[in-house]
This record gives C-alpha cells, sequence and structure tokens, in this order.
C-alpha cells in the first residue's frame, strides 16, 4: 500500500522539518514538500511529529503460558496504539525462552498475529532457575540478542560471569533485572518512611543498588554490553554514569512511571502501584529525569506487565508486580521530560533501536530506510479508559493525559491510527 | 465518618468524641440489661482472615449489647489460595445483608480494598503490621478513665514496634489527644525510618522508665518476623522485660498496659501481670464499650454532631 | 417570634404541678423524677425543689439520654450522647418522666423504652412543660404545665436559666424564622 503523511514535522538526518512523507511497500519512498501519491491512504500531520517508530526493550507479551493476562497479537496492538513499531518480548514466559525453538515460536506467532515487530529475549540461565546457562548459541541463532533472567536477577555472580564472558564473543546484551534476593525478600514497596509508617516490608534501594556494583565489576572484567533495565534509584544512576565515565559498554533504561510516580502513592493501596522496582522518592523521581536528560539512561523501556483484572481484586501485598505501559509511554515521557522531541525520540526510538542491534528501526526519516514510524500528536488530550491491551492495570487509567500516537506503520502497514477530534 | 481505618487521620475533636460515645456504653454495660436497641435490624459482619478470638468476640459482643445482628466469617487458613476470596467475601456477605464489615487481614491495605468494593462501612480490625485503630481506641479509653486525660500523659511503648499495628494506631491516637510517647525497643524492633511520626525512640528502657506514666508493653511478633531479631529471648527479656526489678521502679501512679495476648515471663513478669496496677483487664472491658461507639457512630453515620434542638 | 410564657409564669407552673403530684401520691413517697434531656432534667430538678419547699422531702432526681433509643436514628442527625444517671432502683417505684415540650410523642415512646430496660417501676407517668399537641402515638401527659394548640409550621422554644440564661417559652413560625 501507499500512505502519504501530510504536513507533519519531520524528524530527517538534518534536523525537523515541515514536510510530507510517503511509504510505499515497505520502505520511505519520498520525502519533501507538496508531495503526491495518487490513490494514497492519507495521513493528516498537521501539528504531529513524524519519527521513526518507537523501540521498547522491555515488553511483557505473556505468550506462551499466561495468555489470560495478554498475548502476542493483543500485546503487539498496544504496542501499535502507543506508536511502537518494535518490541523486545521478554522471556519469563511458561515455558521461558531459554531455547531456540521457544524463540523461534514467539517470533513466528509475532509474524503472524503481531501488530508490530518482536524480537524475542532470551533466558541467560536454563528455566530462569539460576543455575546453569541457557542454550545460548540455540538463543542467538534464532535472532535473540538481548538476554535477560528478568523478573529475577542472576543471583550467582560465577554463572553471571560465564554468561558475560560467553556472550562477550557474540556481542550479545546481557540485561539484568537488579533485584538481590536476600535484601528484597518479603518486600512489597520502597522502604523507606512511607513503608515505616504503612507496615509494609520493605524493597531497599540497595537491593537494585548492590546488584548493580557487583555486575559492573563483572563487566569490567569481561567486557561485555550490559544493560541495567528499569533503573530506579538515585544510587543506580550513578553508578551507571561513573561505569560510562570509565568506558566501560554499559547502557541503562527506565519506565515512564517511575519518572512519574513516587512512593507516596502506595498509600492508596491500590495494586495499580505495585511494580518491580517499587516507586521511590522524590529524589529519585529526579535523578531519574535528570538522567534520561543527559544521557546517563539511554532508553526508555515501558517494561509493559500485564495482569488479569481478577489478579489485582486483592489487597496490595498479594498483588502481582507490574503495571501496563504501551499506550501512555508518550504521553507520560512528555508530561516528565517536556516537548524536548529530539530527546524523546533519542530516548524512545533511536537509542532503544541501537541497544537491541535493530538496523530496520530507530532511524531518520529519508528516502529509502524501512518504512518503520510513528506520528505522534503532542497536544492530543484525551484520558485512558479502556485499553487495547487485554489488561487494565495501569496507574494512568482515568488520567487526563496529553500527547498520543496518530498513526504508527510498521514496515509499510498501518497498524494503527487514530481519528484525532479536532 | 465513613469508615473506621486507620487513627491517623483522626482529629482531637473525633477522638475525644469517640471516647465519650465510649463512656455512655461503658454505663450502659454496667446495667443489668446491658442493651440497647440502636441497631436493632442491623447486621454487623466480621470477616476475619487471620485468627483472632479476642478482637472477634468483642465485636461480637459489641454489636450485640446494641441489638445489631452478627454474622461471622473466619476461613481456615490453608484452604484458600492466597487472597482470591477477598473480594468475593466481602461482596457475599454484603449480598448477605451484611450493614457494617469488621475486617482483619494479615496484608496491609486490605481494608481499604474492601471499602472500595462495598457501600457500607467498614471498620479495620487490623491489618498485617499497619493499622488497628479500635484497639487505640479502647486504650486511649483505659488510659483517659484511670488519669481524668492523656495531656501530658508519658506513654513508653516497649517492644516489637516494627512489626506492631496496635503500635502504629496508638501513636496516633495518643499524641493526637496530648501525651508524649516514645518507642522503646532495640533497633532491630523500630521501623527503619522515624521521620516524622509523633514520638521520640530509644532503645534504653531503664533510662526512661522512672518518669513512664503509662508502660505499653507489646508481644514479640514471631509470625510477623520478629524472632531473628535479637539474639535470643533472655537477652530480649534482659533488656526490655518488665520485670519485678523494674516494676518496682515504676513511678508511683504509673499504669501497665498490654493489648494481649500476654506471653507471661517474657515481656512481663507473671506477678506484674497480676498486680492491680495492670490495667490488662480493663482494656478488654472497656474494648467493648469503645466497639460499641464505633459501631454506633457509623451505623447512624453521625453521633458526633453537636446538640441539635429537638 | 412571640412570648408565650415568661419566667414567672414558668415558676407558677412547676409549682402547679409539684402540687399535683402531691395530691395524686398523697405525699411524695415512691417517687422518682426523670428528666429527659436536655431540659427536662432542669425541669425536673425545679419541680424536686418545689417539692421540698412544700413537703420538706428531698425527691430522687434522675437524668435519662434517650439517644439509644430513639427510631429516627438513621434518618436524622443524632446530637452526642449524655449522660444517663438514675441514683435510685426503679423496680417498684413510681416514675415521672419530665420534659419541656410534648409534641409528636415519639421522645417520650423512646424514654418508655429507656426506663424499661432500667428497672420495672410500679408506674410510669409524664409530666411536661407545654403541651403542643399533634400527637403520632397513642401517649398523654399526667400533667401540664400549659397548652398551647399550635399548627406544625410553628416552632416552639423552651428556654431555662440552667440551660440557656434566660426563661421563658416562645413561639415563632416558618416565616419569621
Amino acid at each position: 500500500m501507499t500512505i502519504l503523511i501530510r504536513g507533519g514535522h519531520v524528524m530527517t538526518p538534518d534536523g525537523w522539518e515541515v514536510l510530507d512523507v510517503v511509504v510505499d511497500g515497505d520502505v520511505v519512498a519520498a520525502v519533501g514538500q507538496n508531495l503526491e501519491a495518487p490513490q494514497a491512504e492519507v495521513v493528516d500531520a498537521a501539528g504531529c511529529w513524524v519519527g521513526p517508530g518507537f523501540v521498547d526493550l522491555h515488553v511483557h507479551l505473556r505468550e506462551p503460558g499466561h495468555e489470560w493476562k495478554e498475548d502476542i497479537a493483543s500485546g503487539t496492538a498496544a504496542a501499535a496504539a502507543g506508536g511502537y513499531t518494535l518490541v523486545v518480548a521478554m522471556p519469563n514466559t511458561d515455558p521461558p525462552i531459554d531455547s531456540g525453538h521457544l524463540a523461534r515460536f514467539v517470533a513466528e506467532r509475532a509474524r503472524l498475529v503481531g501488530r508490530c515487530d518482536v524480537q524475542p529475549a532470551g533466558c541467560i540461565t536454563l528455566g530462569r532457575a539460576g543455575e546453569f546457562l541457557a542454550h545460548l548459541d540455540e538463543l542467538w541463532d534464532a535472532g535473540v540478542r538481548i538476554f535477560t533472567d528478568d523478573g529475577d536477577g542472576v543471583a550467582d555472580a560465577g554463572l553471571l560471569r560465564h554468561a558475560m564472558e560467553y556472550l562477550a564473543e557474540r556481542g550479545g546484551v546481557v540485561a539484568q533485572h537488579p533485584e538481590d534476593p536476600g535484601l528484597a525478600r518479603g518486600g512489597h514497596m520502597h522502604e523507606g518512611s512511607v513503608s515505616a509508617r504503612l507496615g509494609m516490608a520493605g524493597l531497599p534501594a540497595l537491593a537494585e543498588e548492590l546488584m548493580v556494583a557487583r555486575d559492573l565489576a563483572l563487566v569490567r572484567e569481561t567486557g561485555v554490553r550490559y544493560h541495567v533495565q528499569h533503573v530506579s534509584t538515585k544510587g543506580t544512576v550513578e553508578l551507571v554514569a561513573q561505569a560510562k565515565a570509565d568506558g566501560l559498554a554499559v547502557t541503562a533504561e527506565v519506565t515512564p512511571h517511575h519518572l512519574t510516580f513516587d512512593h507516596t502513592r502506595v498509600e492508596t493501596m491500590d495494586p495499580d502501584y505495585k511494580m518491580y522496582p517499587p516507586l521511590r522518592t522524590a529524589e529519585d523521581v529526579a535523578a531519574l529525569r535528570e538522567a534520561v536528560r543527559d544521557g546517563t539512561i539511554d532508553a526508555i523501556a515501558t517494561d509493559h506487565a500485564p495482569h488479569a483484572a481478577h489478579e489485582r481484586e486483592v489487597p496490595f501485598e498479594e498483588a502481582p508486580r507490574g503495571v501496563i505501559g504501551l499506550e501512555t509511554a508518550f504521553a507520560a515521557a512528555l508530561a516528565a521530560l517536556g516537548a524536548d522531541r529530539d530527546l524523546l525520540f533519542q530516548r524512545m526510538s533511536v537509542a532503544p533501536a541501537r541497544i537491541s542491534g535493530a538496523d530496520r528501526h530507530g532511524r531518520p526519516v529519508e528516502p529509502g530506510i524501512p518504512a518503520n514510524l510513528v506520528v505522534v500528536d503532542p497536544a492530543a488530550r484525551w484520558t485512558p479508559q479502556t485499553f487495547v491491551s487485554r489488561a487494565e492495570n495501569s496507574p494512568w487509567r482515568g488520567v487526563e493525559l496529553t500527547g498520543r500516537a496518530v498513526a504508527t506503520i510498521q514496515e509499510g502497514r498501518l497498524t494503527h491510527r487514530d481519528v484525532v477530534v479536532g | 465518618m465513613k469508615n473506621l481505618l486507620t487513627t491517623e487521620d483522626l482529629g482531637r475533636e473525633t477522638l475525644e468524641r469517640l471516647l465519650d460515645l465510649s463512656d455512655e456504653f461503658v454505663e450502659v454495660l454496667d446495667r443489668e440489661i446491658p442493651k440497647v436497641p440502636p441497631l436493632r435490624g442491623l447486621t454487623v459482619a466480621t470477616l476475619f482472615f487471620e485468627p483472632s478470638t479476642r478482637t472477634r468476640i468483642s465485636f461480637e459482643r459489641a454489636a450485640k449489647a446494641l441489638s445489631a445482628d452478627v454474622m461471622s466469617f473466619s476461613p481456615g487458613t490453608s484452604s484458600l489460595k492466597k487472597g482470591e476470596s477477598l473480594k468475593d467475601t466481602a461482596l457475599t456477605l454484603r449480598a448477605m445483608g451484611a450493614d457494617i464489615m469488621v475486617v482483619r487481614h494479615r496484608a496491609v491495605g486490605a481494608p481499604w480494598r474492601v471499602a472500595e468494593w462495598v457501600d457500607v462501612p467498614v471498620v479495620n480490625g487490623g491489618d498485617g503490621a499497619h493499622q488497628h485503630p479500635t484497639q487505640a481506641l479502647l486504650d486511649a479509653l483505659t488510659i483517659r478513665r484511670h488519669f481524668g486525660k492523656l495531656d501530658g500523659l508519658e506513654i513508653g511503648i516497649v517492644g516489637d514496634i516494627r512489626h506492631s499495628r496496635v503500635a502504629r494506631s496508638d501513636v496516633y491516637a495518643f499524641s493526637t489527644l496530648g501525651a508524649k510517647v516514645t518507642l522503646i525497643a532495640p533497633r532491630t524492633l523500630l521501623p527503619r525510618d522515624l521521620d516524622g511520626w509523633p514520638c521520640t525512640a530509644t532503645g534504653d528502657l531503664d533510662d526512661v522508665i522512672e518518669r513512664l506514666d503509662v508502660i505499653y508493653l507489646l508481644r514479640v511478633q514471631t509470625e510477623r518476623g520478629g524472632a531473628t531479631a535479637f539474639p535470643s529471648w533472655p537477652e530480649y527479656v534482659s533488656r526490655f522485660g518488665l520485670s519485678r526489678e523494674r516494676f518496682a521502679r515504676l513511678a508511683d501512679g504509673a499504669v501497665v498496659m498490654h493489648p494481649g495476648p500476654m506471653n507471661r515471663g517474657v515481656e512481663i513478669a507473671p506477678e506484674v501481670a497480676d498486680s492491680d496496677r495492670a490495667l490488662v483487664l480493663d482494656q478488654v472491658r472497656l474494648g467493648v464499650a469503645a466497639r460499641m461507639a464505633v459501631l454506633f457512630t457509623l451505623a447512624t453515620g453521625r453521633g458526633l454532631t453537636r446538640e441539635v434542638t429537638a | 417570634m412571640r412570648q408565650v410564657m415568661d419566667g414567672d409564669d414558668v415558676q407558677r407552673a412547676i409549682s402547679r404541678i409539684a402540687h399535683e403530684i402531691l395530691e395524686r401520691h398523697h405525699g411524695a413517697d415512691g417517687v422518682v423524677l426523670v428528666g429527659i434531656h436536655t431540659r427536662g432534667v432542669p425541669l425536673a430538678r425545679a419541680i424536686a425543689d418545689a417539692i421540698e419547699r412544700f413537703e420538706h422531702v428531698r425527691v430522687p432526681v434522675g437524668e435519662l439520654d434517650i439517644g439509644l433509643y430513639r427510631d429516627d436514628l438513621r434518618r436524622r442527625p443524632t446530637p452526642a450522647l449524655a449522660r444517663t444517671l438514675i441514683p435510685v432502683d426503679l423496680t417498684e417505684e413510681r416514675v415521672i418522666l419530665v420534659d419541656d415540650v410534648l409534641y409528636t410523642g415519639r421522645t417520650v415512646r423512646a424514654a418508655l423504652d429507656a426506663v424499661s430496660d432500667l428497672g420495672r417501676p410500679q408506674a410510669i407517668e409524664l409530666a411536661v412543660l407545654v403541651d403542643r399537641g399533634h400527637r403520632q402515638l397513642p401517649i398523654r401527659p399526667d400533667y401540664v404545665g400549659k397548652n398551647l394548640p399550635t399548627s406544625t409550621a410553628e416552632r416552639v422554644t423552651v428556654r431555662l436559666h440552667e440551660v440557656d440564661g434566660d426563661c421563658g417559652v416562645w413561639i415563632d413560625d416558618e416565616e419569621t424564622r
């Protein structure tokens, strides 16, 4: 099909300009003024930003095994609605993605029913049990480039070092969910003034920082590419900044909710504020925002974690961890960081594409690039009540938001189209 | 007042009115027929997901003394999958006619969630280590009836503060009523962050015991993680137990309180528990009156308003 | 607002009620006055004072709060509860309930329930300063200070020294308020 994106502010290799973009087949055919494209589907992009589709390094699609929460079809549809053209699917499914054929299943299923590209991530350890290495070579051959036991961190430093040495040879990324099991044990929210008053067992910042500090020492030795998932504390930011200054191949991501909310939200006892890492202090939120601005944190990744409604109709302590985020990410990032479109596209598209090695995504718009694009309206006002995702566990449900994806194009397909009411 | 979930946001006036109301109900309970009709036709449901006989019976007694009917739900601990039935249980009891629900649960915040799902008043009967507001009320009532007021009193709360909902409720209630509260515990049993708490804290009981008007003893909650917080029972007892020797050093008018059940010989020496300066049984007796005041207030939606010309 | 009784009128009514009680009961033996909060209480004391002046006998006076016995608890704002303090065992005594205004009779019904829970008197009578009519229950006073026919749109206000500072009875209607 042919698509004409008309009159938007386009992110070109030389900067932003109001231009038309024509997509033909699966490539960008033309970028210029007053373009004509007979029989094209027209997307009116006046007042909108047109750039590379968003890339999410951290999404739980829940398939195989947990389809009552979400599946590849609904999860990728939610991604498209949020402006994403590529997501990296976390491997903590059932069974977990620790062998080649399982990674192939996810990729194939996404090709069949997905509304965005899916790059499966693979486990570091077999079964995510933390004892033996997963089938790293098989996974690599199946297209896996990011390895993580997400949902848990790899606690055994000896095993982690082996994984790092192995993957350093290939150039794979070891992504760590930093959660020291001893320090985190039994905790439900940030350990601090609010948890003390609520009498709730806490998750200290140290549970994250200790593991990151340890891992960085291993990175220093092995030279592997290392990625810190869902950074939540000022201390972690400082560790990452130091590691980068020392020249280590370290990258980091942060979620939109950690850029927005702090631990006082837990006083509502609403499980829509329960996730790992937990919401931390206002000081941490400020440090995270600053880190996104100065590049210490490379990418915004949602950690989209769907859970079914009945799983959340329980006391806070018993609720599963995690919230969805694909559809609200852009609005949340806009609110937290301001309307800096260079920054936003860098963190939500360019950098995550580079980290995942996806060269068909995250590229400034010019003729010849693969047609993976998003059109966002930074001024669109909307209130999410229902979601494209099968799940609804969102701290933004019912909240008035500004900023929304108006159209998403993946490999030349219009995967999302939103009618903007004038 | 729609629900009673926590003492943190109860202002002084509300607290005092609840205590005044409780005094009236103490009088009712002293009558030959200790029963009055205001809650006739209403049903009070107790949802106790954590085992407790004394608190549940106290609430039931209070409900019946107000002529209400009682429904009690106490699941066995093993057969229920974690959390699956809280919402269903609450809705089922509501559908069966519960007009007020008293909820006790080992998870912090459970009564708040129940209050989201039902349209009737909810009383927090104890949620995890967070709050137990009716205990604080009866404790304040006991102190007020003994001393006349709480203003200026020195109250020491000794024991496993970190895991204690009684302590958290008491700290707010006592200090709102004008008392000076000190928490006395080893560091491992104090909350990690006391920033903003209306009290002081110390690890040295002997340093403060002689200036206390009320020494309030807590039990160490082994079921909530307290058991690994100190090296051994004898060591705990030697530093924080109210032994005969320490009891002798208490100021002349000072009293001893405990929310029960007591570990005799641990936090309290047996002869101290039985002395007439221990108000433990008063607490139990006054607990019914305090709970009557709470149920009455929630059921009538008022009871705390000023005089209206008839 | 117009005044229908002044302080002296109230005092005379109290004296007359005291005399009627003594007449009917052939003295003050076995009589217990129970004032219904709020203004029934000082009225009961005033009647007891008058009886003491005439007979040199102090009749026991109790205070009764009917807040727990009202039938409209969930519909109208409930005042905070006041004391119920009955200094003697009511069983076999002759209780005279005392209130300032008798209107629908619901307050008295609640008081009857309350008294029954406190004991088993031989008899219960009712003394009121003002009877303004419009009974909704089959209740009648035994001793009345003043009969005051009113319309339901009107409001009767009783003020007593101990509670309000001055003393008297006033009527006003909806428009003048």
